[in-house]
């Protein structure tokens, strides 16, 4: 990152790079979705009555945060390449912050649950049958995943932000602004997939 | 290293493209209010396929890159398919 | 072609960075020593596997009880296949020789990324260590053979979460290595080497990083599902919460059939660099080769059910992985063609390395062919978990990647220490092991057929003959094992100065000193034609 590696750089590697790390996310969520499909099959109507315990006005909302978010940080790419340094952290802000509330209602959505007693483990969960704790299980394992790597996505893009605010990352060299960019819209993604498989198929 | 010959993406295109994917995200909630059966899930992943095209092809860029990329990104989505309908192959015709 | 010797530039062993003596070696950026740090880590655990291995043999020299009981049984086999498989095999080739030889041999000055593949060696590291720690503390050692299947993996009293977390880390350490590799060989090759100019062992690298890149994920997702039955229950395995063991056996298996493929492709690759030197004549049918690597790799992914033959699958996935099978068999059938082939009408050079590439060749066919016979539904009901699958996977694995292994070691030796291994004694040790070899591993496929089990400690008196011949090539082997390591490091002290191509071989590395200068190559090649030309 340094300007001496001015010469030396490749941001088409640095990219290529990113979009594999991409592509390990999506097999490591894709096992994920393999047992979901297997256990949907042989529990469908079990999945379809616990799915209607979550609350999709909450899930809604979560997915519409995070599609805005992604065009925020879509947006802070055009910022910095404009060289307009402000707009840019200011829309690298308003992507933390988004998914900080996303963070939160999760925080809550599970509270909720916990409370009554379902999580994975429980005995109470237990004793309601296969279809819900494979569920249950599901849900926990995906959506927490998922919520690690929002945490992840946060930390990588203050550190991009820092970046920025040292006059590191310039409209002439931004790659490392577009990885993060990268690695938040897959978090995204992978929520697009997750909303309707828990939230919709009811 | 020579940089992309490409154009910066407007602003506006960005918040074009949200509009989009909320619009289809209400539309993928009100659909499941429907009673359609099995055809529910199937439309719900079919909206989560186009706002993902979406995504990937805008806001990550894919569009406007080398066509290696894309490829690369259809041949993951199908391997993970792939792996899925073959691993079901088990399930279904037990 | 240089005479760079006796230049200003410092060899890399001999280079003075910013750190100081190991820390020169722990903290290095640069490819080559963090290819032996690899070699150091890889040898070390080896030696150790191969003595568990001595052990287990040991104990199975007559029936009941030798020298262990079921439970210490139980525990070796785990941390045996642990180490070899995840330690041993598959980071093998890749992190050793692809580390080093990768970017020599596409005339690049290191990899895409150097802290990231430094980053490796350390997750590969913190991976051992935890492996070790399983076997230290908690109330026993894992005991559920290194393919930790469920229920048990769950239920045992085995120390399984350092373990598990453990191949976890080494998974981690191989994504990476991979990811390295696919943007090294994308956007780092010399100018003039287009894809279709680069050696072949570049090739199966990148064949293979695909799907260490692709599959490892897999198993690392499936893993952490595993910690998540031990630590809360979650009921993704468990029977009697609605969970179905064989999934996590389909789920383990859609990696670790591609993971073989990670541990053999390299092997092929050193095999493919080593045939055409020796035999002074470019290899025959390069494009075939070229596609029968990525083959392997594509329909490997989906073969994995042969694994779970007798698990219980449907009619339908029994057909459909058998076939698969014998379908993913064609392209290395190409490739042993193909390198027999070479050697029609050569010019043979016999040295230490030809040897190895000849018991290669002659030990995979016979490992490829047993593979066909368990590929079958009707013959794996009889051999699934008997000692001729036992037999099947050491004849292709260890006789695959392990003799490809040493042989790239005895290859590639003067390129990487500046010095020449003692050849006879180099041929005396691999003479001695190949004996050992063959007298361990052939009785087993007799021993399976007869039907004993394997991973147990005891057996019935009928099998007794065959585990004696058995055993004692374990310690031929060993033995054989132990003249070849000593003569490698002897020879590091004591060899003969090693020009910079003592065997007359014709891709990039060749063009360099002996050791390579800290940056490869003093001016970036220009590439005019293909590799392996001779004349």
């Amino acid at each position: 990152m340094s300007l001496k590696m001015e010469e030396h750089r490749d941001d088409l590697a640095s990219k290529t790079g990113m979009w594999l790390f991409l592509f390990t996310e999506m097999l490591l969520f894709g096992g994920l979705f393999v047992v979901y499909s297997v256990y949907r099959y042989i529990n469908a109507d079990a999945f379809h009555l616990a799915a209607q315990e979550l609350s999709v006005p909450v899930g809604t909302i979560n997915t519409i945060i995070l599609l805005i978010s992604s065009a925020t940080i879509a947006m802070s790419v055009t910022a910095i390449r404009k060289n307009n340094k402000k707009l840019s952290l200011l829309l690298l802000g308003f992507t933390i912050l988004l998914g900080l509330v996303f963070l939160g209602n999760k925080y809550f959505e599970w509270g909720h649950h916990i409370k009554e007693n379902i999580y994975p483990g429980s005995p109470v969960l237990a004793s309601r049958g296969q279809g819900d704790v494979l569920f249950y299980g599901l849900y926990y394992f995906m959506t927490g995943l998922h919520a690690l790597h929002i945490i992840i996505g946060l930390v990588f893009i203050g550190f991009i932000a820092r970046l920025i605010i040292k006059d590191r990352i310039v409209s002439d060299n931004y790659v490392l602004l577009e990885n993060s960019g990268l690695y938040w819209h897959l978090v995204d993604l992978i929520w697009i997939f997750l909303f309707p498989l828990f939230y919709l198929i009811t | 290293m020579e940089h992309e010959k490409d154009h910066i993406i407007p602003y506006r295109t960005f918040l074009y493209v949200l509009a989009g994917l909320i619009v289809l995200t209400l539309i993928s909630v009100t659909v499941t209010k429907i009673h359609l059966g099995t055809l529910t899930v199937f439309i719900a992943l079919l909206i989560a396929a186009v706002k993902s095209t979406f995504v990937l092809r805008i806001f990550m860029h894919l569009k406007f890159e080398n066509r290696m990329f894309t490829i690369m990104v259809i041949a993951v989505i199908l391997l993970i398919g792939v792996v899925i309908f073959i691993t079901l192959l088990d399930y279904l015709y037990r | 072609m240089s005479a760079h010797e006796g230049m200003q530039e410092p060899n890399y062993l001999e280079f003075k960075g910013k750190y100081k003596g190991i820390y020169s070696w722990i903290f290095s950026t640069d490819h080559k020593r963090i290819g032996l740090l690899y070699l150091f880590s890889i040898l070390s655990l080896f030696v150790i596997g191969a003595t568990i291995g001595l052990l287990m043999k040991f104990e199975l020299i007559a029936p009941g009880k030798t020298i262990m009981d079921a439970k210490a049984y139980n525990a070796f086999f785990t941390l045996h296949g642990i180490i070899m498989i995840f330690a041993v095999v598959i980071p093998g080739l890749p992190a050793v020789f692809g580390n080093f030889m990768l970017p020599l041999q596409i005339g690049a000055k290191d990899v895409a990324f150097p802290k990231l593949n430094l980053l490796s060696w350390y997750l590969y590291v913190a991976g051992v260590l935890m492996v070790v720690i399983s076997q230290f503390t908690g109330d026993q050692a894992p005991d559920t053979g290194w393919t930790f299947y469920a229920p048990y993996s769950f239920r045992t009293a085995g120390n399984m979460l350092p373990a598990v977390f453990g191949a976890f880390l080494l998974g981690f350490s191989s994504i990476l290595t991979g990811l390295n590799f696919l943007v090294t060989i994308h956007r780092m090759r010399a100018p003039g080497m287009t894809w279709l100019r680069m050696p072949l062992f570049p090739w199966t690298l990148y064949a293979t990083a695909w799907i260490q890149l692709l599959a490892t994920p897999i198993v690392g997702i499936t893993l952490l599902m595993i910690v998540a039955e031990r630590l809360f229950n979650i009921g993704f395995f468990d029977p009697t919460l609605g969970g179905d063991p064989v999934l996590y056996q389909h789920l383990f298996w859609t990696y670790s059939h591609p993971a073989v493929y990670i541990m053999i492709l390299p092997a092929m690759g050193a095999i493919s660099e080593i045939i055409p030197t020796f035999a002074r004549k470019i290899i025959f049918g390069y494009k075939f080769m070229v596609a029968s690597s990525l083959l392997i790799a594509f329909v490997g992914y989906f073969v994995w059910g042969h694994h779970m033959f007798t698990a219980n699958m449907s009619g339908k996935a029994l057909y459909i992985f058998s076939l698969l099978t014998f379908l993913v068999a064609i392209p290395s059938a190409i490739k042993v063609f193909n390198w027999i082939s070479t050697l029609y009408k050569a010019s043979i050079y016999l040295q230490t390395p030809f040897f190895w590439a000849m018991a290669f060749i002659f030990v995979f066919m016979i490992g490829g062919f047993s593979g066909l016979i368990i590929g079958s539904l009707a013959a794996d009901v009889h051999l699934h978990d008997t000692h001729f699958v036992v037999a099947h996977f050491h004849f292709i694995v260890f006789g695959g990647t392990g003799f490809a292994f040493f042989g790239a070691a005895h290859y590639w030796f003067p390129k990487i220490t500046g010095k020449m291994y003692d050849a006879l004694w180099a041929n005396i040790g691999l003479t001695v092991f190949f004996i050992g070899f063959i007298t361990l591993y052939m009785p087993m496929f007799f021993l399976g057929v007869a039907g004993m089990p394997r991973r147990y400690f005891d057996y019935d008196e009928v099998f007794h003959t065959g585990n004696i011949i058995s055993t004692m090539g374990s310690w031929i082997l060993y033995s054989g094992l132990s003249i070849i390591i000593t003569n490698l490091f002897v020879s590091l002290k004591r060899g003969v100065k090693a020009p910079a191509d003592p065997w007359g071989g014709s891709t990039l590395e060749w063009t360099i000193p002996s050791p390579p200068p800290v940056e490869n190559f003093i001016e970036t090649p220009i590439i005019t034609k293909g590799p392996y030309s001779y004349k």
